[in-house]
């Protein structure tokens, strides 16, 4: 691994809710290295939102960091002061969302919107303009300076989330996290989009951390791999050693139920028996156990730690301390 | 954009004509004469037939209300039968009186409602919001007359700060606001709890929308998400509350007219009603149409500005 970028260390995030104190995120440890796509994959309410609203600091008001540090260009983005961490945002780190017909101002327009996102810069209105109208034509938007007068309603998702991934790169920051930026499209945008994301990261040299609830975009893009399972990172490394060599149960049931990876026909797709555990009140045994097809006297007890795979594949379960 | 302007003044000339010729028709189907109404039981059948000529009631019912629109277009509502002076001149007269009242009202309302619905939405839950919601609800049920009653008896009567009754001289512009201060205290109370709820909601909804997430994310002051990115959403409801409401007060204001004996549509509306001089209300009721055509056009006209994506729903 290179020169890591960010590093999550023991990051916990509860939130307050009704009947206690949801954990919604436990002990988490990520590694994003300088120049590298890395994925992260897990089903719905594993915590993936939860981790990128810690990154930049835009938790809701119920939700609390308790443990851990995001070390980020040599800082502790939870040190930092509102105002500290505000400059980051935008210009160091920015944001590619989930669905792009909601997620720009529908009563702006393009032009609006992109330049007053360059607020910081001294520059004049027209370069700033001019600015707009080079990103978007680096993202593939055809005659840009008659659409940029436009308003989001007037485009289609595709084109919008070309438009978003504009807007984030503009300031040109290290770190693109991009929270499932396809889900909402259909599956040929979607491959448009991750091209655009790859070509992008190419040129622009950035580190991408890339959400995902789909396995297939996540070995198409990724140099790295995080599988999340409720609110904790089970198993990461790259993505040829975990897709090649998945050692945690999770992640090895999670690529069976892969429909890509299925080659017989079937009316019936696997499943992983089992609902997610309740975060309120934690058993103090392995996540999984409730769920896992393999479980040892050990797993109901104690927390797996984190053990190496091979160098650089690490998986918390307690059948490779076996 | 200028085509829908167009299309939205159209269709509000449409809903004017419609709307007077509605009007004409509903006054021609009261029963009784209106000539005898207006003379008397003691008039002699000559009397009434001259008034019937003079009223142009004689005539077939297509002819009436053909004469009524060509008048119409020339700007003349008839004339008054009691003081013999045209309808035009006295609604035009006593319009001002309530359009400032009006006005004024609704001005007051929004530089109070509205920043205070945005600072309850901003610190949702706190002291301050929930003092802020419980006094807004009280304003909102509260009836005009009884705000213009107390306000009469405590800033009039008892402290002397306010004139209690009229509109003030002609040509005092100071007298004239003097006396503009409680009635538009009476009638904007109201509305500053209204407003005040409206904006809190709308505010509430659309700072959970995931647009403003990303105005965040893009490292955006607080000031402009707010104020920029989220009111100018939140506003859009407002507006066109404001439109219709405007138009509602205009027959509303009259108890606050009635209290403060002020001159204005309401009481002209009323007075002429009781006296049935017939002329006049038909000319202050178009009146009241035109305008509540007009300021719901407004209002539309201002959230198509605001909102570029309600400019292709007509």
């Amino acid at each position: 691994m290179t020169e890591p970028l960010l590093t999550i260390r023991n990051l916990s995030v509860d939130y307050r809710i009704d009947t206690g104190r949801l954990q919604a995120l436990r002990q988490i440890n990520i590694d994003v290295p300088k120049g590298s796509i890395v994925g992260v994959v897990g089903e719905s309410g594993c915590g993936k939102s939860t981790l990128i609203s810690s990154i930049i600091r835009l938790l809701p008001h119920n939700a609390s960091v308790s443990n851990g540090t995001i070390e980020f260009e040599g800082a502790n983005l939870l040190d930092l002061s509102e105002n500290e961490m505000r400059t980051m945002r935008g210009t160091r780190i920015s944001i590619v969302f989930q669905d792009p017909m909601t997620s720009l101002n529908p009563v702006l327009s393009i032009e609006q919107q992109m330049t007053h996102i360059q607020y910081r810069d001294q520059r004049s209105t027209s370069d700033k303009l001019n600015k707009s109208l080079a990103m978007l034509e680096s993202v593939g938007i055809a005659d840009p300076r008659k659409r940029i007068t436009q308003y989001p309603h007037e485009y289609s998702g595709g084109m919008l989330q070309r438009i978003s991934i504009a807007m984030a790169l503009q300031a040109q920051p290290s770190l693109l996290i991009a929270d499932e930026p396809t889900t909402a499209l259909d599956a040929t945008l979607e491959v448009q989009i991750i091209h655009l994301l790859k070509d992008i990261q190419a040129e622009f040299g950035c580190s991408i951390l890339f959400i995902s609830h789909h396995l297939g975009v996540i070995a198409e893009l990724c140099d790295y791999v995080v599988v999340m399972y409720a609110g904790e990172v089970v198993e990461q490394g790259t993505v040829r050693d975990v897709f090649h060599n998945p050692a945690h149960p999770y992640t090895q049931k999670l690529l069976e139920c892969d429909p890509a990876g299925i080659q017989t026909k079937t009316r019936i797709l696997p499943v992983i028996p089992g609902e997610i555990p309740d975060l309120v009140n934690l058993s103090g045994g392995c996540i999984f156990s409730s769920r896992c097809h393999c479980v040892l006297p050990d797993c109901e007890t104690h927390i797996p730690q984190r053990r190496e795979v091979t160098s650089g594949h690490s998986a918390n379960c307690h059948l490779l301390s076996a | 954009m200028l085509l829908y302007i167009v299309k939205r003044t159209a269709l509000g000339v449409v809903i004017v004509l419609l709307a007077v010729a509605l009007l004409f028709c509903m006054i021609h189907l009261i029963p009784g004469d209106p000539a005898r109404i207006i003379l008397g039981p003691r008039a002699t059948p000559e009397l009434i037939a001259a008034m019937s000529v003079r009223l142009g009631l004689d005539l077939p019912f297509p002819v009436q209300i053909a004469r009524f629109f060509a008048n119409l277009l020339r700007g003349d509502l008839g004339m008054d039968v009691i003081t013999n002076r045209p309808v035009v001149e006295i609604v035009l007269g006593q319009l001002p009186y309530t359009l400032w009242l009006i006005f004024l009202s609704i001005v007051f309302a929004g530089l109070i409602g509205i920043p205070l619905g945005c600072y309850s939405a901003l610190h949702r839950n706190t002291l301050f919001d929930r003092i802020s919601g419980f006094v807004s609800v009280s304003f909102i049920t509260t009836p005009s007359f009884v705000v213009a009653l107390y306000a009469l008896l405590i800033f009039a009567v008892a402290l002397k700060w306010f004139p209690a009754v009229g509109a003030g001289d002609k040509g005092d512009l100071l007298d004239q606001a003097v006396h503009l201060v409680l009635p538009v205290f009476s009638i904007g109370l109201a509305w500053v709890g209204y407003l005040a709820r409206l904006v809190r909601a709308s505010m509430l909804e659309v700072m959970q929308e995931s647009h403003i997430r990303t105005a965040r994310a893009f490292g955006l002051s607080e000031r402009r998400v707010i104020y920029h990115y989220a009111l100018k959403l939140a506003i859009l409801p407002t507006v066109s509350v404001i439109g219709v409401g405007m138009g509602f007060l205009l027959s509303s204001a009259l108890l606050t007219e009635i209290v403060f004996a002020r001159p204005g549509i309401g009481k002209l509306i009323y007075d002429s009603v009781i006296t049935r001089n017939y002329p006049v209300v038909m000319g202050s009721v178009l009146v009241s149409t035109i305008l509540f055509v007009f300021s719901t056009t407004m209002s539309d006209l201002i959230n198509a500005w605001l909102d570029p994506r309600t400019r292709k729903t007509l």
